[in-house]
């Protein structure tokens, strides 16, 4: 149950508000004010008619079959970008939820709320692109619903979509399961979608070739999957980027990770817009990438396979889970230092120092 | 305070009889004002700091400090008191050098 | 990035490294003065790899962190105002005011803009005549010819609905400051490169004179940074207190004369006072008569500002060099991050900020 909300309208805020009686930005950043609205607000109120799973999708036993269950909005601004749309993240996002618990997806529902006054030919173009991204992913659309609001509450389009998924026999892929000795792999190029999004984003504008990597991963998943090994965790690091996702699983688990810097699969492009906003590509988010986390012996296996498929050729180990520091996650710098690696706030902001 | 970053002038174009240019940071590109060296040329370097060009990065310099860090320490491995280094470094090492 | 990456070449950090080893006798205590500084040799593990008695203290170079607590209440107040489009660089929208912040506002319904150039503001100005833009001028001397352009083509396209808030701060007086400290520390210092690039390295000479002390102009790459502290290093060993350029790159003797020829033509130096430290004569610049008009501070007449800081907070003797971040009993519990006490905790390059980031390890396990 995160929510996978890509605002880049208005940079989120990271400061501690919990004495405000009003929802702030901060609260859809997923990171730890996301978590405490969740954990401090939603959760004691649904009482007990929830059931909170720790990971991307929820688990659901219905005679018998293994189903996966989960929802995402999307609420990105620009609503088009190099590479994509924020109906290309609608599908891939909810599918990749489900592939991350190693279901197969089926079927999703797509709910839209549109704001007065948005171009039809826009919603068109997002519509199309839903479409296609589902065909793509071998998923079929089959059922939705449309609401307008009007023109004050908001521009464009929101997009929710929710899906399901069965689970494989013997599976068992959730955050908590990462062990001491593990390997941390990740499949390709980090910080490329953040970097896609932001380059349009108005007041930064740039010129680059970097375009979002949004992709559906649950084939790449499969192929891990079919290799008989016991993969512990998967996530894919969307908002937040590596740096919260690892830092997710580190405390879920109650292990330490330790990242190798000169290991980590930075595109020279996405390391030079960082180095000119004055970014750490650990906390910028990423779309069709995943991050495993797999049993040392198997890791060479899983990575073998996982450069056969067309979304993992990039894919390496950048870590390793250890006993020491618990909960945290920390790299060794290309020097030879350590530092932390820290769980965002909110979204990170370009600075000029 | 001062993220300045190298990048390579692609074009340069007047606007508002201001004087900006397209600069190249390896494949990120930004519009950038040249106002404070309006006699730099394309293909040579600036240090760019919020949208503007603060000063020319001097490319032989560049190159030059990184030859004098290759450079560091052989002269003296080659021509120093040889045992009077090490025994310095040794003695660093006990007191505790790099960790 | 070319002429970026190769100075984080490992191997040559390790032979700069192991000049500063050989040529180390005694301990040392430098300050580097440039925040962005401070958080290059705190994110690569450079103050761990130096030798035992060689110390970093982290210098009040941090705009973020200095800018008085009265102008981020008059930001504050400005931002508020339904007609203002208050636009800022990143860096300043976490700092705490008296009660809250610019994200506060924001969330509130103000109109609070990141930009990454003042430019992007004079831009919004223009495309928006009926409001009323704000950009929030902070930053040392690096930062202050971009603000002064803007200033300057503000009035010369016409551009009445354009403000500046301007509070910058000055390196040379500072470090004045800091040497006339009873308490101080400090016995050399790395100068800011990127301030150096615009203003040379005229100012630095009569510092290195009256304090007897060494200034090694220097950048912020890792290898950039060994070599300032290796040049330092050979310096305070040798008796020395010269003025140094190890960025011979970027910096030249006589600096930028077009960026200093606007510098005096756009600001007066006045009485600045630092958060933190206090007041600093002549540390400071403001907009000149000739700008009066595009003076955010004259145009909105905040006056009502009572001023309140954490009593707890001890941001200032972090900025002065006089404690480290972990020694501060709010450290760590009371002032994080996400609960920033003071201004050294939410820049990206206050100490306290890359301690908590980067440090936490160490400092934990030691406690």
């Amino acid at each position: 149950m995160t929510s996978n909300d890509l605002d880049f309208e208005g940079w989120v805020c990271p400061a501690p508000l919990r004495d405000t009686p009003a929802i702030v930005m901060g609260h859809g950043g997923g990171g730890a004010m996301s978590g405490e609205l969740i954990e401090q607000l939603f959760l004691p109120a649904f009482g007990s008619a929830a059931r909170a799973d720790l990971g991307d999708s929820a688990l659901v036993t219905v005679d018998g079959a293994r189903l996966a269950f989960s929802t995402d909005s999307f609420v990105v601004k620009p609503m088009f970008f190099p590479g994509g749309s924020i109906g290309d993240l609608a599908v891939n996002g909810t599918v990749n939820d489900l592939a991350m618990v190693g279901a197969t997806p089926l079927f999703l529902s797509t709910a839209f709320i549109l704001a007065e006054g948005t171009e039809l030919a826009d919603i068109g173009r997002v519509a199309t692109a839903i479409g296609k991204a589902a065909e793509a992913a071998g998923v079929q659309l089959v059922t939705g619903d449309t609401k307008v609001v009007d023109s004050g509450s908001g521009d464009g389009v929101y997009v929710n979509t929710a899906g399901i998924g069965v689970v494989p026999a013997g599976v068992d892929i959730n955050p908590t399961r990462a062990t001491v000795g593990d390997a941390v792999l990740v499949s390709g190029d980090i910080g490329v979608h953040g970097i896609a999004v932001m380059s349009c984003r108005e007041g930064l504008e740039f010129g680059t070739t970097v375009v979002s990597d949004t992709a559906p991963l649950h084939g790449l998943v499969a192929d891990m999957l079919a290799t008989g090994a016991d993969v512990h965790v998967l996530r894919d690091p969307t908002r937040g980027g590596v740096s919260a996702t690892l830092n997710e699983i580190a405390r879920a688990s109650r292990v330490g990770i330790e990242l190798v810097e000169n290991d980590l699969p930075i595109p020279e492009t996405v390391r030079d817009a960082c180095g000119l906003l004055g970014l750490d590509p650990l906390q910028v988010a990423n779309e069709g990438k995943l991050l495993a986390i797999v049993p040392a012996d198997r890791a060479e296996e899983v990575l073998d396979v996982m450069r056969r498929h067309p979304l993992g050729q990039g894919a390496r180990q950048i870590g390793t889970c250890v006993p020491d520091h618990p909960r945290m996650v920390v790299a060794r710098t290309g020097l030879g230092g350590t530092r932390v690696v820290d769980l965002p706030i909110g979204e990170q902001l370009p600075r000029i120092c | 305070m001062c993220l300045a970053v190298p990048g390579r002038v692609l074009s340069i174009t007047e606007a508002d009889q201001t004087l900006m240019a397209e600069v190249d940071f390896g494949g990120v590109h930004k519009q950038v004002c040249l106002q404070y060296i309006p006699d730099v040329r394309v293909d040579e370097y600036v240090m760019v700091h919020v949208g503007f060009a603060i000063q020319r990065l001097d490319e032989q310099s560049a190159l030059e400090t990184l030859a004098n860090f290759e450079k560091l320490g052989i002269l003296e491995e080659e021509f120093g008191d040889g045992f009077a280094l090490a025994a310095k470094q040794a003695g660093q090492t006990q007191a505790g050098g790099s960790r | 990035m070319k002429y970026l990456d190769e100075f984080s070449n490992p191997e040559l950090a390790r032979k700069l490294l192991d000049q500063i080893h050989a040529a180390t006798t005694q301990p040392w205590a430098m300050m580097e003065v440039c925040g962005g500084q401070t958080h290059s040799i705190i994110r690569h593990g450079i103050d761990q790899l130096l030798p035992e008695g060689v110390e970093m203290i982290h210098g009040p170079g941090c705009p973020v962190c200095v800018t008085p607590l009265e102008i981020i209440d008059k930001a504050l107040a400005i931002a508020e105002r339904p007609e203002v489009i208050f636009c800022s660089f990143g860096d300043m929208l976490r700092v705490p005011g008296s009660q809250k912040d610019l994200f506060t506002i924001k969330s509130r319904g103000g109109d609070v803009r990141v930009v990454y150039s003042p430019l992007d503001a004079l831009k919004l100005a223009r495309e928006n005549p009926d409001r009323e833009v704000v950009f929030f001028g902070i930053g040392f001397e690096t930062t202050a010819p971009a603000n002064a352009m803007t200033v300057y083509q503000a009035k010369r396209l016409n551009v009445p609905n354009f403000t500046l808030l301007v509070s910058h701060v000055l390196v040379p007086p500072a470090i004045a400051a800091i040497m006339e400290s009873p308490t101080c520390r400090v016995q050399a210092f790395l100068a800011a490169g990127h301030v150096c690039s615009v203003m040379g390295t005229a100012e630095y000479p009569p510092l290195t004179e009256k304090y007897q002390v060494p200034i090694v102009v220097t950048g912020f790459e890792p290898l950039d940074i060994l070599e300032g502290i290796r040049r330092t290093v050979v310096q305070l060993e040798t008796g020395r207190h010269e003025l140094e350029n190890a960025y011979p790159r970027a910096v030249r003797a006589e600096g930028n004369p077009a960026a200093m020829e606007m510098l005096r033509d756009v600001f007066d130096v006045t009485d600045r006072s630092w958060r933190g430290i206090g007041m600093i004569p002549g540390s400071g610049w403001k907009l000149s008569e000739r700008y009066a008009d595009f003076d955010a501070e004259q145009r909105f007449q905040v006056t009502d500002i009572h001023t309140d800081e954490s009593p707890i907070c001890r941001s200032g003797e972090v900025l002065q060099g006089l404690i480290k971040p972990h020694e501060c009993a709010a450290f760590g519990k009371e002032c994080t991050p996400r609960n920033p006490l003071g201004a050294t905790m939410v820049s990206s390059e206050g100490a306290c900020a890359a301690y908590y980031t980067y440090r936490r390890l160490e400092l934990v396990d030691a406690r």
